[in-house]
Parts: structure tokens; sequence; C-alpha cells
């Protein structure tokens, strides 16, 4: 066993030779330079085609109207005329964007996209922190199997995990016979459709984004200086707001972005837990363009969406990235 | 010390059950032999039966895991591209966008990503005639993008914490660069390739809003089959689907473990 090198290089390297000396036919790979410029440039085109290039034409469309029509919105560029005069005319329409200022419904929904976003961000943290606590103090296998078992229902369908709270939140369902079978509720509790479903919702389904940041901020917590504060007389709830806390800040400050970010623009979870009064900007946007196929106002959202919410986000993340490195 | 330890203690088991409650009752449900999901009528396997025989369900689902299979590897061959050009390269001229590039479909809310590519393929179609309707394809296009993301990011945090010394010996005696990157360079991140194909096929798996924007007619995944069937409503066939998926992601994630913990092993003896 002992002679056997780790990797079977004889095979590997006539496989990988034979490539090279195919590839060396074109002139392009048999300088570094060329090959370097290949492996930025393929990820890089494909990003600006399908990533980059999209906002471009969200944005164009933000200003078309809608039309009867396959696709459903009017060009901007027109070309009018005949052999002797000819003309490109460029019409854009501002008034998605000034109905979108001007209708408080969608200022709502974004207000309420933040606040609900917010919220359960808090809770999350909340409900994350003991859990995060627990598997940091623990030792070598019960933290493995801890961490297990908070990884694996995030490798489960989120859209099945959202489903199955329906289950449990209905009129019938779980929680309301074990309450009413208690004796402590008459009458089934209202729980699916409302704000209070969609909160549990984002909570549940974000938990482990919270978790695995904590943790890994409390597991480099140094257990002495809780154990010299507490030699000091300093009581525990002292030092954890005076020691714990404050070291733990940077994994608070990751989670709670990781819950925010994709809990802002949730739209799974309004859709199936909660009211047709739940405002969220990313149920609004859908129902724009399923429901009422208005594309260019659609696009207006999306745009502005990208202002309000995301700009921020990303600034945020880099400067946040900037303090790491520094 | 040790009241808190209780307070501790009871809180997380709470949290524990709260993630978990969910789940095992889905599970305990789809063996319900009830229509009425909620009432139990004793124990059946007719929901499985009735799943098996679902045409719709089983084509979305077989759709699904081609299109994750396809998606999960082109976004591990460009996301591994981007994340050895962002670590490895040096510096070049557009670096800052390309890294913007490639980290913003992370913080993207999914109904700007799933929208703007659909716009992007209208137009591209209305100018070049490609593609010509949308399909399996586009939704492949769509998950490439947004994958690839997490890839890149995963890769770059295994490369950058990996020390280049291995890499500089082999260029020292002479690899091409070629060599380098399949013999010394390709194995060392291999870990971090292969869990980033495996949330790759996860994340693709799982994808509704995206989907939702880039499909055509007639070429629904599963999680827009599933969604249509419980927006009305709990449905007991989506109970015994859930279940299956569970298990699978159970057996997966524990030999994954398992795997991990061997490799550990390995790699902490000694070298003879």
């Amino acid at each position: 066993m002992s002679g056997k090198p780790p990797v079977q290089a004889g095979p590997t390297v006539a496989a990988v030779d034979a490539i090279t000396q195919g590839l060396a036919k074109y002139n392009f790979f048999r300088r570094v330079s060329w090959g370097r410029l290949a492996v930025i440039a393929v990820p890089m085109l494909w990003l600006a085609v399908f990533f980059f290039v999209p906002f471009l034409v969200v944005f164009k469309i933000s200003l078309a109207e809608t039309a009867i029509a396959i696709p459903p919105y009017t060009a901007l560029l027109e070309w009018v005329g005949d052999m002797e005069e000819a003309y490109v005319t460029l019409k854009l329409n501002l008034g998605n964007y000034l109905y979108l200022l001007d209708d408080v419904f969608y200022l709502d929904a974004y207000l309420s996209s933040i606040k609900i976003a917010g919220i359960s961000t808090f809770c999350t943290l909340l409900v994350a922190f003991p859990i995060a606590y627990l598997m940091a103090r623990s030792n070598g296998s019960t933290r493995a199997l801890l961490l297990a078992l908070v990884i694996l229902p995030f490798w489960t369908s989120f859209l099945l995990r959202v489903y199955a709270w329906m289950g449990i939140l209905k009129k019938n369902g779980l929680v309301n016979d074990i309450l009413m079978g208690l004796g402590i509720v008459d009458e089934p509790l209202t729980m699916l459709q409302t704000d209070f479903a969609v909160y549990l919702g984002i909570v549940y389904t974000y938990l482990p984004f919270m978790v695995l940041p904590l943790y890994s901020a409390l597991e480099k917590l140094d257990m002495t200086l809780l154990e010299a504060a507490e030699d000091l007389g300093s009581r525990p709830v002292t030092s954890f707001f005076l020691i714990t806390l404050p070291l733990s800040l940077p994994g608070i400050v990751a989670g709670c972005l990781l819950v925010f970010i994709p809990a802002v623009g949730e739209f799974v979870i309004p859709a199936l837990l909660g009211s047709p009064d739940t405002l969220m900007i990313g149920r609004v946007l859908w129902d724009e363009f399923f429901l009422n196929r208005d594309w260019p106002m659609a696009s207006a959202v999306a745009i502005m969406m990208l202002i309000i919410l995301v700009l921020p986000i990303m600034l945020i993340r880099n400067s946040q990235g900037k303090e790491e490195s520094a | 010390m040790k009241r808190r330890s209780l307070f501790l203690n009871s809180s997380a088991t709470l949290g524990f059950i709260f993630l978990y409650a969910p789940i095992i009752a889905l599970i305990i449900y789809s063996f319900n032999a009830s229509k009425l999901v909620t009432v139990w009528g004793g124990w059946s396997l007719k929901w499985y039966v009735s799943l098996f025989n679902n045409d719709q369900i089983i084509d979305a689902a077989l759709l699904s895991v081609k299109i994750a299979f396809i998606s999960a590897t082109a976004a591990v061959v460009l996301g591994t591209m981007a994340g050895f050009a962002l670590s490895r390269l040096g510096p070049f001229r557009g670096k800052m966008i390309f890294s913007g590039w490639v980290t913003a479909p992370l913080v993207m809310p999914e109904v700007i990503t799933g929208l703007s590519l659909l716009l992007l393929f209208v137009a591209m179609e209305g100018m070049f005639g490609w593609p010509s309707g949308r399909g399996a394809s586009t939704i492949i296009i769509a998950h490439v993008t947004f994958c690839m993301a997490y890839v890149a990011v995963i890769v770059q945090a295994r490369l950058s914490s990996m020390d280049e010394s291995l890499e500089e010996a082999a260029m020292d005696l002479g690899a091409k660069p070629l060599h380098l990157f399949f013999l010394v360079t390709l194995p060392l991140i291999s870990p971090a390739i292969i869990s980033g194909w495996l949330l790759a096929f996860t994340l693709s798996l799982d994808d509704l809003v995206i989907a939702s924007f880039v499909s055509g007619p007639g070429n629904s995944t599963l999680p827009m089959v599933i969604f249509s069937k419980v927006r009305l409503g709990v449905s007991p066939e989506v109970n015994a689907l859930a279940t299956l998926m569970i298990l699978i992601v159970a057996i997966g994630v524990g030999l994954g473990m398992w795997q991990l913990r061997r490799q550990e092993k390995l790699l902490a003896q000694p070298e003879n």
C-alpha cells in the first residue's frame, strides 16, 4: 500500500499530453497569455450576454408602452420615411415611472417588503442564536451531528418546506387540532393566509443561512474571556451583552444579510402562506407580469427595485468585504 | 452557570423541533389514507401509487433532473474558470466589473433575474431568430447564469485559502500551464468543485421563479407543477413526493458527510 502514489499520474499525464498537443496545433493555446485570456473571456462574455445585457433590455422596455402585440410592448425607435426623407423617431414613455411614483400601492409594496424582511430577519436571529451557540459549545461528534441537522433541511426543496406549513397552519390543520384538543381555543384560529404565516415561513426557510455564519463566529469566541468576566463577578447576562454579543457581531451581520437579501424579493412565501393583502414587491412584479401581462410596468417595477433595494445591498456588501480584507 | 445552560439547551431544542416538526408532519401525512389530508384515516401507501401513475409529475421530474444535470455541469465549468480568473490570474483590465458580475447574481431577487432573462430571450428572438420559442434550453441558460456565481464563489474561496507553493513547485519543475491546472490545481480544488456541482444541481432542481419566467408552454419543471397543485391547497400526492425527495436528500447528505469524514481521516494520517 505504501508504495502507491496518491494520484495515478501515468494515464492522466498521457491524456493531458494528448490534449495539449492537439491544442498546440492552434496557435492561441501555445502561449500562456492566450490561455489566460480565454479563462477570463469565456465566463465574462457569458455574464455580459446573460446577466448584464438583460438589464439594458429591461430598462429599454420599461420606457415602452403596453401594446396588444407579440411581444406586448411598443418599439422605442421607429423608422419613418421613404426614399427622399427618412427619420428615426425615438419615443420614450416615462409614464410607467410616473405611475410608480404616483400610485401609493407601489411605494407601500416596497416599504412593506422591507418591513416584513426586517422583522423576519430579527426573529430568525433570535431563533438561530441558541442553536449556533449550542453547536459552538458542543464537542466533536455532537457538533458534527448538530451541523448535519441544520444543513439537511437546506438541501431539501425550498418550495416543499414552505408547503409543509400549509398543512400545519390551515383551519383544520395540525396546530389548530392540538390547540382545540387541549381546550386552549374553542374556535380554530386563522393562521394561514396572514402576515404571521409569512414571517413564520421566512424564519423557517432561511434559518440555516443565519445559523451557519453565527456558528462560525461563535466557534472562534475565546471562552477564557467569559471565565475571566465570571471570576471578576460579572453576571452571565451581563457577560453575554458585553462580551459574546459584540464578538459575534460579524457573524450576526453576515447572517442578517444572507436572510434579509433573499427575503425582501421573496415571491413563493407570500404567494403560498400570505393573504391576498400581503404586499411584497416580488409578488407585485410577478402579478404585473403574469396576471396583467403588462411587461413595461413589470420592467419599471424591476428597475425601481434594483435602485431602491439591490444597489444599497450591493454597496453594503462591498464595504463589508473591504473591511474584512483590510 | 447551570441555569444558563438549561435555558440554552431548552431554547436550542425548541429550535431543532421547529426545524423538523413540519418535515415530520409532512412525512406522516403522506401515509394518510384519508383524502382530507389532515384528518387521519389510517396508514396507506395509496398516494405513492397515485404519484407514480401521475404522468404529469413524472414527466416534470424527468425534465427537471435533465435540466439540473446539464445546468450544474455547465455552471461548474464556467464557475471554475471565473473563480480561477479571480484568484490566480492576478490583476487584469476589467477585474472590478468581472468580480461584480460574478457575485451580483447572488444578491439579485429571482423575479428580476427571471424577468430580465425572459425579456432578453424575446428581444434576441426578434433580432436574430434565436432562441426560437422558449423551453428547456432557455431554462438551462438561465440556471447556468445564476448557478455559476455560487460555483465561482466556492472555488475562489478554496483557491485563496490554498497554499500556492504546490503550484509554484510544479511550475519550477517545468509544468506547462495546462499540465499544472489538470494535474495539480484541479485535484486540489476537487472538493470545492464537487460541492459546487451539488449546490448548483439542487438550486436548479428547486427553482420555481426563474423557470416560470423563461419556460415556454409544455415545458413545466417539477417545481412549476408542484406550485400549481399546492396553490389551490394541500395535496396528498405532493406529500408523498416531498417524502421521497426528503429521503433522497437525507441519504445523499448522509453519504456526503460520511465520505467527507473518511477523507479527513485519510488526510490526517501522517505521510509515509
